[in-house]
């Protein structure tokens, strides 16, 4: 499988200086209001304190949960599947809608959906799947994945949006204004909502004492997916699960906040138990978080409530953009996420990132996200998964730099213009750094050599 | 006290000013001062790029020149950070760890163990932007950082605020990564390249005619954006102005 280039992707993004400007400013935009939303609340810390330590608690008796769970959501009348993995989850989908005889699914937005690539796998099999969250439609219509997981189409600017509703949906090419575009959206979904036989969500939460799922949403799609069709799926990772009711405030109040910088999103929907007439089922998917949970140094990473934080204060994700990941998850959590899955194709991205360490600080579950960057590193290295040139240069660094005679040898040459210093303080791709920088000249003298030079009766000898 | 003298390499060879001024700052500070002269570098490289077994033998060098001191102190936040937190290539003995615990970045030095009140000395009549790298805000917690609510201080504030005439700017995004990063500076360099100029723009929009930081890696490549893109910014570490640098 070919590794992704995240460097090389990103060029291409940063090219386009309009949706570069606006990505970042709209990302920063939502940074800003994450941090005025939260500093409304005196509690806000002890909050993340709190969410960390009930995910924490919940991932280490998760088989409990689970089973807890799934007593409760039968006890409702739901009827409940356990999928190990993606194809798995697909063919469960896919058969119980064939059992229900159904070819049209409207669903609302889940990344879980993506990560199992859900829409092709129906869509091969002639089950017409309709994206109805605003975002992911247009990401459905623009045959792409989303760039975000809150806002899935950030990276595209009004006049994108024009262009894919007017070649997909026939409205005006040349009126891009947001109102006409929204509500293009919503006449050309309505008539789905109605005549689909099926709906579908994913889960924020899933609350073990009640057997409930808990869908936090802003435009009410998903409450349409789940109550006009007479068959509800929800895909719900085994992750999402939380004890019970009480913990679930503590999630909500963060998650809309961490999110949008809004204090809850429009609509909290607990979804419980199917109308009279019609089924509800929940399908717990696994897909290699088991084996994550089993990682000392990755388990944490479970705690994720996807609520995007680290995205949208990340200087790298906001200048690349999120397809420039090249996975389901971008940004810190996917850089952390991602090469659970494959860890040769996505072995670029743990380096994506400066470990400047702002993710770690704004997730309100508390994951300690750059050092799991850091330690991805390690792990990179060990699998010999690093550039040949990177490689390279560490050892020829390590060389250097362990060796007093070498490295002063290196560092001292005479006439030193450019040319001469050491290609280590360079790491062997010169050219990279003075593309758009200026290359810093080298004084006639190092300090150690100025050292000498004037206070050498004081020097330490050896 | 018995102070060595930490002067990460690519100070040793960019940038000799700063350790100069580091070296007499410590000294007019009535310091007993060691450079030791077999030092090289703390294997931050190395470490920050995954490579533990490349950094093994020059973390043991960086042990070996700084053992029996009371404090190991240097002008750089990210290079003391990784001393501190993650020097961990090699076993850890009893002579690491003394090591890594006394190593120190020049402000918090100054700040929390020597507790300097005043830089009669010091005088900087220009306007300035301050820029705290990431290790040195984040990880050494040397400032309030954006993200966590919190008290608002800085340490390199207070040091600076006791310099005569000097003026602060306030940049939109005081907090953000400027994208030097280490390896990432050439490895991911069109995104550390945005984010270099971002940052310069930032402050020199702010009115900031030098732009101040305790890392001089982060400032190296700022500097190299700012002369690409032509902006008049103009660059000092910390340690020259609270050394009584006029400019």
């Amino acid at each position: 499988m070919r590794r992704i280039d995240h460097a090389e992707a990103s060029t291409k993004f940063i090219r386009a200086r309009d949706h570069l400007d606006f990505h970042d400013k709209r990302l920063w935009d939502l940074r800003k209001k994450r941090d005025r939303e939260s500093e409304g609340l005196a509690e806000w810390e002890t909050l993340r304190e709190l969410a960390s330590a009930i995910k924490e608690h919940t991932l280490s008796h998760l088989a409990d949960y689970l089973e807890q769970f799934e007593r409760n959501a039968i006890a409702n009348g739901a009827q409940v599947h356990w999928a190990k993995d993606a194809a798995e989850h697909n063919q469960i989908v896919h058969d119980i809608l064939k059992a229900h005889g159904t070819h049209t699914l409207v669903k609302s937005k889940s990344m879980l959906t993506d990560e199992c690539e859900m829409r092709p796998f129906l869509e091969n099999r002639g089950i017409e799947v309709m994206e109805t969250d605003l975002g992911e439609r247009i990401q459905q219509l623009d045959d792409e994945p989303p760039s975000h997981i809150v806002v899935p189409a950030v990276h595209k600017l009004r006049g994108d949006v024009a262009r894919v509703f007017a070649e997909k949906i026939g409205t005006d090419p040349k009126n891009s204004d947001v109102h006409y575009l929204a509500e293009s959206q919503r006449q050309h979904t309505r008539p789905y909502f109605l005549k689909a036989e099926a709906g579908m969500t994913g889960a924020n939460f899933a609350v073990a004492e009640t057997g409930t799922i808990v869908v936090c949403t802003n435009e009410g799609n998903a409450d349409l997916s789940v109550h006009l069709p007479n068959l509800y799926i929800a895909s719900v990772g085994i992750e999402k699960v939380i004890p019970s009711i009480e913990h679930l405030g503590v999630f909500v109040r963060l998650l809309s906040r961490s999110a949008l910088g809004s204090p809850i999103t429009q609509i909290t929907s607990h979804f419980r138990a199917p109308r009279a007439g019609t089924a509800m089922h929940i399908v717990l998917v696994d897909n290699g978080r088991s084996e994550r949970l089993g990682m000392p140094d990755f388990w944490y990473s479970l705690k994720c409530i996807r609520c995007g934080a680290c995205m949208n204060t990340c200087p790298v994700y906001r200048r690349s953009g999120g397809l420039s990941y090249g996975a389901t998850y971008s940004g810190p959590i996917g850089v952390i996420i991602d090469p659970t899955f494959n860890l040769r194709k996505y072995s670029s991205l743990p380096f994506a990132s400066t470990l400047n360490g702002s993710c770690t600080n704004v997730c309100p579950v508390k994951i300690n996200i750059h050092e799991q960057i850091y330690k991805w590193r390690q792990i990179i290295a060990e699998r010999h998964q690093l550039p040949f040139v990177k490689q390279e240069a560490m050892q020829v660094a390590g060389k250097v730099l362990s060796n007093p005679k070498l490295y002063r040898a290196a560092v001292e040459a005479t006439g030193a213009g450019i040319e001469h210093l050491p290609r280590f303080m360079m790491y062997n791709r010169l050219n990279a750094w003075g593309r758009q920088r200026e290359v810093p000249a080298a004084p006639s003298l190092t300090f150690r050599q100025w050292y000498l030079k004037n206070r050498q009766r004081k020097a330490r000898t050896r | 006290m018995k102070v060595a003298l930490f002067v990460p390499c690519y100070v040793d060879v960019f940038f000799p000013e700063v350790g100069i001024a580091t070296l007499e700052l410590l000294e007019r500070l009535g310091v007993e001062v060691t450079y030791p002269l077999d030092q090289t570098c703390c294997g931050q490289p190395m470490g920050n790029s995954g490579c533990h077994s490349d950094a093994a033998a020059t973390e043991a060098l960086f042990v070996k020149n700084f053992s029996g001191f009371d404090y190991i102190v240097g002008p750089s936040g990210s290079c003391a950070h990784h001393v501190r937190e993650n020097l961990t290539a090699i076993e850890q003995t009893a002579q690491v760890t003394r090591v890594r615990e006394r190593t120190f970045e020049l402000v918090e030095f100054l700040h929390d163990v020597l507790e300097v009140k005043a830089f009669p000395w010091a005088e900087f009549r220009h306007k300035v932007g301050l820029h705290n790298g990431c290790a040195t805000l984040r990880a050494l917690r040397e400032a309030k950082m954006s993200e966590i609510h919190e008290p608002a201080f800085s340490k390199p504030m207070d040091l600076l605020s006791k310099v005569k005439g000097i003026q602060f700017v306030k940049p939109d995004r005081p907090d953000e990564c400027c994208g030097f990063g280490g390896t990432f500076s050439v490895f991911e360099e069109p995104v550390s390249a945005r984010m270099g100029y971002d940052k310069v723009n930032d402050h020199h929009r702010a009115g900031a005619e030098y732009i101040v930081s305790g890392d001089m890696s982060c400032m190296m490549h700022q500097k190299g954006c700012a002369e690409r893109l032509g902006l008049p910014l103009k660059f000092i570490h910390i340690a020259q102005i609270l050394n009584g640098a006029r400019a």
